[in-house]
């Protein structure tokens, strides 16, 4: 690790333990984070991008000091989180996704203005910050509403607004499009572009389960799984990875829901991965195969099973395919958390 | 515009006096935030007096109305002053609960470079005010109705303002220690500051002298300052007309005074204590920002 680092996490680790419903039952632990280790350089966009329960928001806690780990190593800009928790808090902030929190009774302007206190700022920067940024984000007709009124866009607009009103030296976005309807997530992303463009300096750390922000946006990312990052490289090396591969997109008449359908289709010579999906009247199969000429198999297998060949799409890979490919499902399906009893 | 902005300084060293004020102005607009002033004017005016009415009603009825005799005005004094330990103690306790359930602000607000002891003080100095005004009409009614043998001539100021000094921020000190607790707990034991402050009620001395509680629940009154603190007011309060009962009958004001000053040192350094490791264990716990949604 150099000290080009923004963040650097050794060997992370960190586990819950869990309290059974009755006070005399043995505490549960449940580990969020196995050994994790990242670096994320200082001018750098990162993603984090793994299912629900992989262990983003708990890397994102730890590094803003809303947690300790159990055992290992996080710092931020040289700073141990553990240890400097004030220093470590002037030069970051934190956006959450979906975020309907607030004090609904302030206005955004009233809102925006009270974090820029707690953040340090003197009453004349915080001010033309704010209105520089509302105008930024395009919210400054809206800027004595009231935090209750908003809609979800416009709350997320602000917490973005939050987010960046300190000039923060590393900016962690956890989900931040998350429940945002399209035009409000683009304009979210262009934001973030955007200020990383005009910061070379700064780092920003993104987590999201949208394989396509990840891909637009991150300079690097991290698969991240059942608390393990299991790839690391930019969007463009990992897609590489997949290119030697045949990736098609097929459309079929319903497989329904058998048990073990992905296990059959898997046992044709040739395919490495499946993942099918249930749509309306079809069923969708994402088929990495080790050569084209294996499709013909997938074929006859399905022809077997009474299910026809509606469309077929040869595509490249994509970085949904690199996860498939790495975790073995589906991004949406959550992970499965390892659970041990006793301590 | 874009690049203006981010042209200007870097973000300055957070103080503890810029997180009092601002917690404090934020706690203002909470308490404040009322739509009708009516409501606003029946919770600080008339909902105090009518909770110190039902405490003179059942004095009338056992005593047949003698409110000129000393254990009125130690009554009703001490009633009118608890008033600032319900706001207080509970106040800044249950500014943790609010901020982690009911605004769920506690990730925006701890990722910046507040100072979460003062800004706890900030957040309870609104109610502190609410308390004030209350404490103020009570105690004015009580003259008023009650002829509570009380002049601005005989009050003694000083020591007035010193034991107020003192008193309140021993219930900050408190509050801030059940605050600490609450920090590491599940929502379910929120009210852990109204129950000490329930406690305190019948244990400092606040409605009846410590002389009348069994000599073994004494030593519980007698290591909460707000126990000193309600003896001093009184006497600074009454002034002349101040008629003593026996546990504190052999304390000069002074006297009182140092160990109320003392008391209070210690309870505020537990505090600050109590809160650095209630802040690295709810963190270590993961509690810190978990929402219980109850």
């Amino acid at each position: 690790m150099t000290t080009s680092s923004a963040i650097e996490v050794q060997q992370l680790r960190r586990v819950y333990k869990l309290r059974g419903p009755k006070r005399k039952d043995a505490p549960r632990e449940l580990v969020a984070l196995e050994s994790v280790d990242l670096e994320v350089k200082r001018g750098e966009l990162f993603g984090l991008l793994g299912p629900n329960g992989a262990g983003k928001t708990t890397i994102i806690k730890i590094l803003a000091t809303l947690l300790l780990p159990t055992s290992g190593i996080a710092r931020v800009e040289g700073l141990d989180v553990t240890q400097h928790v004030q220093a470590v808090r002037e030069r970051i902030s934190m956006v959450s996704g979906g975020e309907t929190s607030g004090f609904g009774l302030l206005t955004i302007e009233e809102n925006l203005w009270m974090f820029a206190r707690f953040y340090g700022l003197d009453n004349a920067t915080a001010r033309q910050r704010i209105d520089a940024l509302l105008k930024i984000v395009g919210i400054y007709e809206r800027r004595t509403a009231k935090i209750s009124d908003l809609s979800t866009g416009l709350r997320q607009k602000m917490n973005f607004i939050r987010g960046f009103i300190s000039d923060p030296r590393v900016v962690f976005l956890d989900e931040p499009t998350l429940g945002l309807d399209v035009t409000a997530a683009r304009e979210v992303r262009g934001f973030v572009k955007q200020w990383m463009s005009d910061h070379p300096e700064r780092a920003l750390l993104l987590t999201s389960h949208y394989m396509s922000e990840i891909d637009e946006l991150c300079d690097r990312v991290a698969i991240v799984d059942t608390g393990k990052v299991l790839a690391c490289d930019t969007p463009a090396a990992l897609k590489k990875r997949l290119q030697r591969e045949a990736v098609f997109q097929l459309k079929v008449s319903p497989i329904g829901p058998r048990p073990n359908r992905e296990a059959m289709i898997e046992a044709v010579p040739g395919v490495r991965q499946v993942t099918v999906t249930e749509q309306d009247g079809y069923s969708e199969l994402n088929l990495i195969l080790e050569a084209e000429d294996a499709l013909g198999g997938v074929l006859s297998h399905l022809n077997g099973r009474g299910s026809g060949l509606i469309a077929l799409e040869k595509r490249e890979p994509t970085l949904e395919d690199v996860f498939i490919s790495i975790v073995g499902r589906r991004l949406d399906q959550d992970t499965t958390q390892r659970e041990e009893n006793g301590a | 515009m874009y690049q203006t902005m981010m042209n200007l300084p870097l973000v300055r060293r957070a103080n503890w006096l810029r997180t009092f004020l601002n917690a404090a102005w934020l706690g203002w607009q909470i308490e404040s935030n009322w739509a009708d002033p009516f409501l606003f004017a029946v919770y600080s005016i008339a909902r105090p007096i009518a909770s110190v009415l039902i405490l003179v009603v059942m004095y009338s009825v056992i005593t047949n109305g003698a409110t000129d005799q000393p254990i009125f005005a130690y009554i009703y004094l001490g009633n009118a002053l608890y008033i600032l330990v319900g706001q207080v103690v509970s106040g800044v306790s249950w500014t943790v609960i609010s901020d982690r359930e009911q605004y769920r602000t506690v990730r925006q607000l701890y990722t910046t470079p507040l100072d979460g002891y003062f800004y706890l003080m900030g957040r309870g100095v609104a109610r502190l005010l609410v308390g004030i005004i209350s404490l103020v009409i009570t105690v004015g009614f009580g003259v008023l109705a009650f002829q509570l043998p009380i002049s601005l001539q005989t009050v003694d100021w000083l020591l007035f303002t010193v034991t107020m000094v003192l008193g309140i921020i021993s219930l900050a000190a408190l509050g801030h220690v059940m605050g600490s607790i609450t920090m590491m707990t599940a929502r379910q034991i929120g009210s852990v500051g109204d129950a000490v402050a329930g406690a305190l009620y019948l244990f400092s001395g606040a409605i009846f002298p410590l002389d009348l509680l069994p000599s073994v629940l004494r030593p519980i009154g007698l290591i909460f300052p707000a126990t000193y603190w309600l003896e001093l007011a009184r006497r600074a309060l009454l002034g002349p007309g101040y008629v003593g009962f026996e546990t504190f009958a052999g304390f000069s004001n002074s006297h009182l005074l140092l160990i109320l000053l003392v008391a209070t040192l210690l309870l505020l350094v537990a505090s600050i204590y109590t809160y650095r490791w209630a802040f690295n264990r709810a963190r270590e716990t993961g509690f810190f920002d978990m929402e219980t949604n109850f």
